[in-house]
Parts: structure tokens; C-alpha cells; sequence
């Protein structure tokens, strides 16, 4: 059996266990355990690929199944360095996810390994319609983890997720359908759709779909509405893994659908969806810079650091795309650590409204100080993985020769000043400054498995901030065909 | 011989009778005879053709006769369905009858 | 063979770990003497350094010349292009070092006293430890990038010093304050290094300084945006980073602000070390400036001078001691950045380079030693304000002494090091600029002048009715003053010239009689003038104030800069920019899509009619579309 599709399996294997669990204990055991073995997992799998000796941009661990002959739909898996790295933080979050979910029922776990396959399913395949299928795995459940065991105007939120989701995966199978038909093979597999040229008149109307399609869960503007809304009402490790990885998907699908197998059309068209995202870094830093709700502020944050992740992937040059999955990474560590964190406090103040909260800092300092980290690391402290990706982001979109896009880097580089306004602010309120609740005086600080789920994302963080190269390495090297193709 | 036409126009008239009582009726089983006109309509019509344009075959005879077997069942399927909805609603007309539940 | 620096910027990061996290289990003193033995530990090793440096390693044929100690690359952005982290070693970094960590260290070992009993004393060491390590990795950066990496640590080490004492709202908004300045000038760095890079292609400072900025000159000229060339772009933009840090107007605001932390944070961070990094930038890119965009630097002096007046006439006015202070160092400081923007390269041409340097040198010490000595004070009385204090001289001797001597170095009284420095300064500007000169002469008696006044406030005049009698501060507070008051008075004698140039030869500076003179006259007019009007409570101060009015209120509230920068803060980012864009999202976009559902379900509403139940109705659409279907067939 392939090495790739454990990952399908662990989940799927958690799922059914889960229906023999009584009692949380028995439940906890097997999250945990599966959780650790996804985890030990993607290590494997990193350590594989790093000491594989193979050429760049290949793909690696390779198998194929035929699933539906007569639609040529394969299962087929592989993974190149992006992908293992999208891998890996996805083992990394729903590890973390767990432990900030303790007390949650079965159901609810069962949902959640249901994420887990969608999510490490599409990040393992290559077939473009099981690629499509395991995205649509990984919506479904989405909808019942907000609708179900959310806060707030859950129901609401949950639709407006799922349909706008939904609404974007239409356009992605129109795409698809588009990609299968006009590129005259008879192929759904990925790397050889990539060596196919899809005549331009073609790529011209499917570029522009599949983009949007896929960038809608990447919180394209104006299609990022459902993030805030979704991320609010959402459950905490449900937020954890919907901005840590399932927002990823977006980014990686434009990646690896739209730019690579239609490289001619995105040179042309990227600076419609540049325009878009150029827009969304700024405003939704400027979005989050008002909001009252801690969970508004970081779902704003996160529009606002997505859209650099497809701003710099329509770069279309290699160190910007480089520099976009760094961000993708460092974006995933850090907001689920958000998240993890403003769990930590709603579950105690009861409150996400940062007027009610204040002086944070001495009664839960070890929250507190996490958060300053994940704060720093958002708006980009050296040291900690923000700094690397933002700045290889800048670095690389300056280098674009059109006078345009380095004005539009220059704009884009605005937002981290403003990303300081909004966090700052943050931070000086709810943990700075006298305690302003009285009651919030007998609060306790986190859990042990609240401290497990936050220390294991720091260290990521910082291990990303302070190493860099390998991950900037392994992302290097898989996108050598594709730069090879544009002789850039 | 009489010729084919004449065949048709009878049916095309039992067929349009039977479209618009099928349609304008309210009586349940003023609908079902309307319908056993439409039904039988297209039973002339299958043998005219068969008789009339390929003799040396049977199979528009065949299919007048499995019409007239199905119309037989369907009949009987109705008329029990229609009894029933008279024990139910003591009533059979059919503005009364638009919803599946009950 | 100068491998072992690496530990002077090691050991302080393993200082701020070690304390970050095992030190809420320690107890505080531990805290406090573990983090001053690693300081001692990386000033010693960086006097050796400085030693080698100086006398064997460094030394050339006629002249310094850089060494890479030690350097691996940190992260690739393209085949060309890529950080690398290392220790560049020449005379200006081995200078800073030496400074840094002198001053550090007196700062942590004055901090056992000064902050003992506080709560936090172990995170305030830790802090302490960060800000070093941030600090020494900026100065020995070999390229601009880890540059601009250490510029951002030490502008949040700054924020998190600030902002020590967490619970005070003003401390907060001080540290905010700061932090979002400087990070709006480090945008303008940032934007800097990419337009430089972008042409030439390297970060690395070595490349780009070499054959008189050469390659800048080169690999950008023809290149022009809005009517200024590329080159001048960038090398105001990366001003603009220096200008944050260093505080130049309008982008000083931060720093008055930033003194509601620790008062020997204020000592390391705000007057002797980070505040120069934007001197030290300009300083590193000199060649470039001076040959390749020498329109900025002229900008430089004139920003400069303008900043220098600006602060000293703002300090004249403030009644906080700490605050009187901070305007202090904006004027010094832009008295340094007017002595690179006059002066020339190589040999004597570059005496302003030198001059800058030297007074760096030099003000690190005295000024931190007047900050730590302000902290004495504030120390005893508990009270940052004038008015609580007066004839303390008798209370609080050796702080006493100590601050007359700093108070002597900063006006340029012979034979204390201010002088010296100062007098170098006067003498590069006088050779370049008259009118420069003339204004750095106004300033150096202003700077006598407010100093002066500080001084008789709070130590002559009478004695207020304390509440508790004001008492000297513990040994541990004296013994750094002592030391930097021996700073203070030693180290004018420093041939300096023949350690820093502007392009690593040896010179041999000959003070200038008349401009030293010149000097002297200004200095002790300041002091005159305050001796006549604060030695002794009198209403000759008020007079001069009702007289001046409206110049002495605009002076006093700073000339309303604040409240500019409130309004561009609260009205227009906020109110007119922030509001809007989250109205905008609510009530457009979200509302629109949300439209979209209702639209669907109003649709839904309409169509939903036709789905009645009535079988005859559909019998008759059924029949009608298949007639009109039947029809359509039939004619075409």
C-alpha cells in the first residue's frame, strides 16, 4: 500500500472507531493516538522526501488506481515539496485541533476525521476529479460542525459558508469539465494535463473560473464574506482547521489547477485577480483594524494575509511563489494558534467582545503571552514565520519587471503597518491595561492540554522563523518545472 | 378500403375529447375514462399503421394489446384508488385532491 | 580569528531564553545577577574584540579594513539574491560594540537596584537580554537585510520595555505609540531595500559600498520615478527607516512618549543606543549617500538642523525631567545626522563622519548618565516634575556630582568629553555650511541653556517640603554613575580620528582654536542665562513665559505634533478610512451576497406556485408545451 494513503486511511479507520467509543476517555484515546500517528506520519513522509534523492518538480510516492475507467478517473496520489508541506501542517493543526476540542462529544470527532480525510485527501491527490471530490469532502462537514456545535447565529453563518463554498466548487467542476474537454486527452492526472498545452482560446474563459473557484475558499475579495461570519460562529478547532488548512486549499488549488496547467492564460489574466487580492491584503487589514470581536479581528487578519497568498502566487515568479506557500504555512500555524487561543479565552470570559476585557495579562499570563506571540508573529517579527514569508513575498513581487505590480507590492507592503495598528490594539486591550471585569479576577489559565495545543504551534512558528531554508528549499525545487516552462 | 385517414381523424377526436375531459372534468372518474380514451385512441392508431403501412408485421397489434392489458390494470389500480379516496373524503372531486399526504 | 564575537551576540540571546523561560521559577536578584554576568561577560569580550581590532587584526597598511567574522546564509529569495547572517567587524561596529555593551551593563547592573521589588524583575531582565542581543546583531549586521531583521527586534524589544509596566494605560499607549511610528518608517526601509536590491541585485553593504557606491551609481542610474531618480528614492526611503528610530521630525513623536518605561530602559534604549541605529544606518551607507544621492544628504543636514533647533526649543519648555531629557536626545541625535549630512569622504573631508561618530560615542555615555541619574532622582522623590524637586544636592551627593558632570559633557565645556565631540561637529559644518554652523552654534547654547536649567531645578534652588526625606540611592544605582561620570570625563582624550574615518585611514584631528572658542562662549552664555534665572525662585522664568506666550504654550505642548498625529490616528485611519471599509463590508458585500440568498429564496417563492399539486394543471402545460413544441418543429 501506498505510503500517501495512510493519510485517507488513519482518519477513515479514527471515524470508524469512534462508533465503538463510550465514554470520553475511550474517545480522547483514539483522537489522540490517530492524531499522533497522522503526525508521525507527515514526519515520515518529510523525512522521505528529504532524503529521496530525486530531480526537482517530480513527484514522488507515486500510485495509481483506476477508479471509473471510462471517465479516466484515476485515484492517483504523489506528493512534491509543496505538498508535503501542506501535509504537514495539516497533521500539525488537527493534532493541535484535538487538544483544543477536549471536550467535545463523539459526533463531533466523527465530523471532524471526516474533515481530516477531505482535507489530507485533496492535499494527496493528483487526479484532478478526486482532487475535486475530497475538496467536497472536506466542505460538507464543515457545515455541520458551525451548524451544530457553533456559538452565535450558527445556522446563519453555516449556510452562508456552505453556500458560498459550494457556489465556488461550481465553478471549479465547470473549470474541470473545461480542463478534461479542451485539452484533447483523455486525462484527469495533473502532472500530465501539465505537459498538455489547453489551447489559450480555452484557458482565456477557464483560468478566470477555476481561479475563482478555488479562490473563494482562499478569501478572495468580494468573495470572503463567508469567512468572517464562518470563522465567528465556528467551534474553536473548527475555526483552528478551517483558516489553518482548509483556506490553504484555495491557495494551493489556484496553485496547482489554474496557474499550472494554464500558464499562458494566467500571464495574461493575472492582473484582474491581482487587482482583487491586492485589495483584499489592504482591506481587510483595514477591516480588522475597527472590528470589536476578537474572532471578527483574526478572520479579517486572515482575508487580509490570504489575499497575499494569492497575490504573490499571481506573481508568477518563483520567489513570490515561494514566498506564497511560506505564507500559507506560516499564515496556517499562526491563525490556528489564534484561534486556539481566543478559544481559550471565550471559554473563560464568556465574551469576544475585546470593550469587555482588559488586563488579561495578569490573571491568564500564559494565554496572555502566547497570544503577544501570535500577535508578533502576525505582523511579522523576525523570528517567527510571518517575517519569513511576508518578506519573501515582497522581495519576490518587487521583482516583477511591469512598473504596475511593484507599485501594487508597494500598496500590498502597507498592510503591515496596519496589521500593526490592529494588533497592537488588540493586545493592548484585552491584555494590557487594568482588569476591567471584576469576575475576571478568579479565572484560571490554561489546561494542560490547552498549553499542549499552543506550545507545539510556537515552536512551529519559531522553527519556521529561525530555519527557514528547508521549507524554502523544498518549495524551490517543485516549482523548477514550472519556471522552467516560463523561462523565467 | 377505407382509407387511413378516416382511422385517424376518429382517433384524433377520441384523443382531444379525451385530453379535454382529462382535463376540464372534476370527477374523478370522469378523468379515468378520459384517460381510457387517450389510451384507446392510441390503440387505433397503433393497428391503423400496422394494418395499413406494414401489413406483413404484427407489431402494432401486439402493442394495441398490451395498451388494452395496461389499461385494464391501470383501471383497476384507479378505481381502487379512488374508492379509497371516497372512504377517506367521501368525496371524489378532484380540486380536493392536491396533496400526496393523508 | 575573530570567530569569538559571535558570543558577545550569543550570549545575551541565551541570557534573554534561559531568563524568558525559567525565569518566573527564579528569584528576581538571581534573575538580575545572571543577566548582568552575561552582559559583563559580552563587554569583555567585546573590549577584546575592540582591542584586536584596533591594534592587530583590523589594521592595515594605512587603513581599517572590514572583516566578515563569521557569516552563513540564512535564506535564498532568488540564485543572486539571499541573507545571510554574519559579523561584520571594522571600526564603527567594533565602536558600537564597545558602547553597547558598556552601557548595557551599567544599565543592568544600575536595574538590580532601581527596579528591586518590582513585579516582573525577571521579565524586565529578560527584556533587557533581548533588546542587547537585537541590538549588537544591528550594528555587526554585514548586510542590510539582517539589518533590517534586528531593526525590527529592537523596535519591539523597545515596545515590550515601554510597555513594562503593563497595567498603566499611558505605558500601553506609549509603547503602542512607538511601536506603529517606527513601523511606518520601517515600511519606508523596507520599500528601500527592495528598490535597492531589486537593481543591484545584493543586500550585501560590503557590495554596495565599494568604489565609491559604484554598482548603485550603476546598476540604477537612468532609472527615474516621478521626477526623482531610482536611487535617490531609495536612499531617502531607507532614511525614512533611519529617520523612525532616530526620531527626526515630524517622526519624533514616539520618543517623548516612549520615557513612560523603566527609567533605565529609557537610559539604554531611548538616549544611548537603539535611537542611534538611524545615525549608524546612514553612517554604514555613507559612500552611497555622498556619491551616488547627494541631494539626500543634504536633505539629512537640513532635516537635521531643523530637528536639532526644533527639540532644543521644544526641551526648554518641559517641566518632566525624563521629557526634558528625550527632546535632549532628538536634538543630539539630529546633531549628528547634520554632521554626516556636511560631510565629505576620505581623509580630512570626512571629518563630519568622523565628528557624528565620535559624538555618538560620546553621548551614549553622558546622556545615559544623565538618564540614570535622572532615575536617581526620580528614585528618591518618587516624582517625575521639577516642581516637586529643588536642593536635592544636599540629599543626593554623588547623583549630584555625577549629573553636574554630564550636565558639563552635553554643554561642551572643556575639558569633559562633549566638548570635544561637539567641537569636531562645529568645525565639519563650519567648513561646509555657514549657516549650518551658525544654527548648530544657536543650539549648543541652547542645549547649555535647558540643561542648566534642569540641573538648577533640581539641585539648587530651595528645598520643597518632602514627604519623606529624599535619600541617596543604593550602591548598586551608584557604582554605574560613578563609572559613566569617569566616561564622561575620559573619553574626549580619545584620539578618535585615528580610530573611525569615513573611509578607514588614520587622521590626526587638530581642534580649531577660534571654533572651539566660539563653542565655549555659547555653552557658558547657556549656563549663564540659567544660572540668572533658576539658581535662585524667582519670577523672572513666568515673566519671559507671559511675554513669549503664545511661542512658549506652542513650545510647551510641543508645538502640537501630538495632536496632529492624534488626529491622523483616531480621525482619519480609523474614522474616515477603517469605519468605512468595515461599513463597506457589512453593508455592500455581505449584505449583497446575503441579497443573493434572499433573491433565491424570493425566487423560489414565485416559482413555487406552479408546483400546485393539480394534476389537470399540469395535464395542461404538459399538453400545451408539447402542442407549441409539436408547432416549433412543424415550422422550422
Amino acid at each position: 500500500m501506498n505510503i500517501l494513503s495512510s493519510f485517507v486511511i488513519i482518519p477513515f479507520v479514527m471515524l470508524l472507531a469512534l462508533f465503538f467509543c463510550k465514554g470520553m476517555k475511550s474517545i480522547r484515546t483514539v483522537m489522540v493516538g490517530g492524531a499522533s500517528l497522522l503526525l508521525i506520519m507527515a514526519c515520515v513522509v518529510t523525512g522521505l522526501f528529504l532524503t529521496n534523492d530525486h530531480p526537482a518538480g517530480e513527484m514522488l510516492f507515486v500510485a495509481d488506481t483506476v477508479w471509473y475507467a471510462s471517465l479516466h478517473i484515476h485515484y492517483t496520489v504523489g506528493v512534491d515539496g509543496i505538498s508535503v508541506l501542506m501535509i504537514l501542517l495539516s497533521a500539525i493543526i488537527v493534532f493541535t485541533g484535538v487538544f483544543s476540542s477536549w471536550h467535545m462529544p463523539r459526533e463531533y470527532f466523527m465530523w471532524y476525521c471526516m474533515l481530516a480525510i477531505g482535507v489530507f485527501g485533496f492535499f494527496i491527490s493528483l487526479d484532478l476529479f478526486t482532487m475535486f471530490l475530497f475538496y467536497e469532502v472536506a466542505l460538507i462537514p464543515m457545515y455541520l460542525l458551525i451548524g451544530v456545535w457553533g456559538t452565535g447565529p450558527k445556522e446563519y453563518s453555516a449556510m452562508k459558508l456552505t453556500l458560498m463554498l459550494m457556489g465556488g466548487s461550481a465553478f471549479l467542476l465547470t473549470g474541470i469539465l473545461g480542463i478534461y474537454f479542451t485539452s484533447g486527452q483523455s486525462t484527469m492526472n495533473l502532472p500530465e494535463l501539465a505537459g498538455i498545452p489547453i489551447p489559450l482560446m480555452h484557458q482565456y474563459w477557464i483560468f478566470p473560473v477555476t481561479f475563482l473557484g478555488f479562490g473563494v475558499l482562499g478569501a478572495l475579495f468580494p468573495f470572503h464574506t463567508w469567512s468572517p461570519d464562518g470563522h465567528a460562529s465556528a467551534p474553536t478547532a473548527v475555526s483552528m482547521l478551517h483558516a489553518g488548512v482548509l483556506m490553504k486549499l484555495g491557495g494551493y488549488g489556484c496553485f496547482r489547477v489554474a496557474i499550472c496547467l494554464m500558464p499562458e492564460a494566467a500571464q495574461e489574466l493575472s492582473w484582474i485577480f491581482l487587482i482583487l487580492t491586492g485589495i483584499s491584503v489592504v482591506y481587510g487589514a483595514f477591516s480588522a483594524v475597527v472590528q470589536t470581536d476578537l474572532k471578527y479581528i483574526n478572520a479579517y487578519s486572515s482575508v487580509s494575509h490570504c489575499g497575499l497568498v494569492l497575490f504573490a502566487i499571481l506573481m508568477l515568479n518563483r520567489t513570490a511563489m515561494t514566498g506564497a506557500v511560506l505564507q500559507m504555512l506560516s499564515h496556517g500555524l499562526m491563525t490556528a494558534l489564534f484561534f486556539a487561543l481566543i478559544g481559550l479565552i471565550y471559554g473563560r470570559t464568556h465574551t469576544r467582545d475585546i470593550r469587555e476585557m482588559g488586563g488579561l495579562m495578569r490573571v491568564m499570563p500564559f494565554a496572555a503571552v502566547c497570544y503577544v506571540i501570535a500577535g508578533l508573529a502576525s505582523l511579522g517579527l523576525p523570528g517567527l514565520s510571518g517575517f519569513v514569508a511576508e518578506m519573501t513575498i515582497f522581495v519576490g513581487s518587487f521583482r516583477h519587471p511591469d512598473l504596475f505590480h511593484r507599485v501594487w507590492t508597494f500598496v500590498a507592503t502597507c498592510s503591515i503597518v496596519i496589521t500593526a495598528v490592529y494588533i497592537l490594539r488588540t493586545i493592548g486591550k484585552i491584555l494590557y491595561g487594568p482588569l476591567v471585569n471584576e469576575h475576571h479576577l478568579s479565572l484560571t489559565d490554561a489546561a494542560w492540554y490547552e498549553k499542549v495545543s499552543a506550545v507545539c504551534l510556537i515552536a512551529c512558528i519559531v522553527l519556521l522563523g529561525v530555519w527557514p531554508s528547508a521549507a524554502s528549499q523544498m518549495i524551490m525545487n517543485s516549482l523548477q518545472p514550472l519556471i522552467e516552462l516560463w523561462k523565467l | 378500403m377505407i382509407p387511413m385517414e378516416h382511422y385517424l381523424i376518429v382517433s384524433s377526436v377520441m384523443f382531444f375529447v379525451g385530453i379535454f375531459g382529462f382535463i376540464t372534468r372534476k370527477n374523478l372518474l370522469a378523468v379515468l375514462i378520459s384517460i381510457e380514451l387517450i389510451l384507446n385512441s392510441v390503440e387505433i392508431n397503433f393497428s391503423v399503421f400496422n394494418r395499413y403501412l406494414y401489413p406483413e408485421h404484427l407489431e402494432g397489434m401486439f402493442f394495441s394489446l398490451f395498451g388494452i392489458a395496461i389499461s385494464a390494470a391501470e383501471t383497476a389500480v384507479a378505481i381502487a384508488i379512488i374508492i379509497n379516496i371516497y372512504r377517506i373524503r367521501e368525496n371524489i372531486d378532484i380540486r380536493h385532491i392536491d396533496k400526496m399526504k393523508n | 580569528m575573530m570567530e569569538y564575537t559571535l558570543l558577545i551576540v550569543v550570549i545575551p540571546l541565551l541570557m534573554f531564553l534561559l531568563l524568558a523561560s525559567c525565569g518566573r521559577g527564579m528569584r528576581g536578584q538571581l534573575a538580575g545577577w545572571l543577566g548582568s554576568l552575561g552582559m559583563s561577560a559580552a563587554a569583555l569580550l567585546s573590549y577584546t574584540a575592540a582591542w584586536h581590532y584596533f591594534t592587530g587584526v583590523g589594521k592595515g597598511e594605512e587603513s581599517y579594513q572590514q572583516i566578515l567574522a563569521c557569516s552563513v546564509e540564512w535564506l535564498r529569495f532568488t540564485d543572486k539574491l539571499h541573507i545571510d547572517l554574519g559579523i561584520l567587524l571594522d571600526p564603527i561596529s567594533v565602536m558600537m560594540l564597545v558602547v553597547i555593551t558598556t552601557v548595557s551593563l551599567m544599565v543592568h547592573i544600575y536595574s538590580l537596584g532601581y527596579m528591586k521589588g518590582e513585579k516582573g524583575f525577571q521579565r524586565y531582565y529578560a527584556f533587557l537580554s533581548l533588546f542587547s542581543f537585537s541590538m549588537l546583531g544591528l550594528v555587526v549586521a554585514p548586510n542590510i537585510f539582517q539589518m533590517y531583521i534586528f531593526w525590527e527586534l529592537v523596535g519591539v524589544s523597545s515596545y515590550l520595555l515601554i510597555g513594562f509596566y503593563y497595567t498603566k494605560p499611558a505605558a500601553v499607549a506609549a509603547s503602542k505609540k512607538a511601536f506603529i511610528v517606527t513601523r511606518f518608517a520601517d515600511l519606508g526601509f523596507l520599500a528601500g531595500i527592495l528598490l535597492l536590491s531589486y537593481y543591484t541585485g545584493t543586500f550585501d553593504f560590503a557590495a554596495l559600498t565599494a568604489g565609491e557606491g559604484a554598482l548603485v551609481a550603476g546598476s540604477m542610474a537612468g532609472v527615474s520615478f516621478m521626477g526623482l531618480s531610482a536611487a535617490s528614492w531609495a536612499m531617502a526611503l531607507i532614511f525614512m527607516g533611519g529617520a523612525g528610530k532616530s526620531a527626526m521630525f515630524p517622526l519624533h513623536i514616539w520618543l517623548p512618549d516612549a520615557m513612560e518605561g523603566p527609567t533605565p530602559v529609557s537610559a539604554l534604549i531611548h538616549a544611548a543606543t537603539m535611537v542611534v541605529a538611524g545615525v549608524y544606518l546612514v553612517a554604514r551607507l555613507f559612500p552611497v549617500y555622498f556619491f551616488v544621492t547627494p541631494g539626500v544628504l543634504q536633505l539629512i543636514a537640513y532635516l537635521g538642523a531643523f530637528t536639532a533647533l526644533f527639540a532644543a526649543v521644544v526641551a526648554i519648555t518641559q517641566t518632566d525631567i525624563k521629557r526634558v531629557l528625550a527632546f535632549s536626545t532628538i536634538s543630539q541625535i539630529a546633531y549628528m545626522m547634520v554632521a554626516l549630512g556636511v560631510s565629505g569622504y576620505s581623509g580630512h573631508e570626512g571629518l563630519g563622519y568622523m565628528a557624528t561618530m565620535f559624538h555618538l560615542f560620546t553621548h551614549a555615555f553622558f546622556k545615559a548618565l544623565l538618564f540614570l541619574g535622572a532615575g536617581s532622582v526620580i528614585h528618591a522623590v518618587h516624582s517625575n516634575e521639577m516642581s516637586c524637586m529643588g536642593g536635592l544636592r544636599h540629599f543626593l551627593p554623588v547623583t549630584h556630582i555625577t549629573f553636574l558632570i554630564a550636565c558639563l559633557a552635553i554643554a561642551g565645556i572643556p575639558p569633559f568629553s562633549g566638548f570635544f565631540s561637539k567641537d569636531e561637529i562645529l568645525a565639519a559644518a563650519f567648513h561646509h555650511d555657514q549657516f549650518l554652523f551658525f544654527l548648530l552654534w544657536v543650539i549648543a547654547g541652547l542645549t547649555a541653556f535647558y540643561m542648566f536649567r534642569l540641573y538648577y531645578r533640581i539641585f539648587r534652588g530651595e528645598e520643597r517640603p518632602y514627604e519623606h526625606t529624599p535619600h541617596e540611592s543604593p550602591v548598586s544605582m551608584l557604582v554605574p554613575l560613578g563609572i559613566l561620570a569617569l566616561l564622561s570625563c575620559v573619553t574626549g582624550f580619545i584620539p578618535f580620528g585615528k580610530f573611525v574615518s569615513s573611509d578607514g585611514s588614520m587622521l590626526v584631528i587638530h581642534p580649531e582654536g577660534m571654533i572651539a572658542l566660539a563653542g565655549v562662549v555659547a555653552a557658558l552664555a547657556g549656563i549663564g542665562c540659567a544660572r540668572f534665572l533658576y539658581r535662585k525662585a524667582n519670577d523672572r522664568p513666568a515673566q519671559i513665559a507671559t511675554r513669549l506666550h503664545g511661542v512658549y504654550t506652542a513650545a510647551y505642548h510641543k508645538f502640537y505634533l501630538d495632536q496632529v498625529w492624534l488626529f491622523i490616528t483616531k480621525k482619519i485611519i480609523f474614522r474616515c478610512i477603517a469605519t468605512p471599509v468595515a461599513w463597506f463590508d457589512k453593508h455592500v458585500i455581505d449584505a449583497s451576497f446575503d441579497g443573493l440568498g434572499r433573491g433565491t429564496v424570493k425566487l423560489a417563492g414565485a416559482i413555487k406556485g406552479l408546483q400546485s399539486g393539480k394534476v389537470q394543471f399540469y395535464a395542461f402545460v404538459f399538453i400545451v408545451s408539447t402542442l407549441l413544441l409539436t408547432l416549433w418543429a412543424f415550422f422550422y
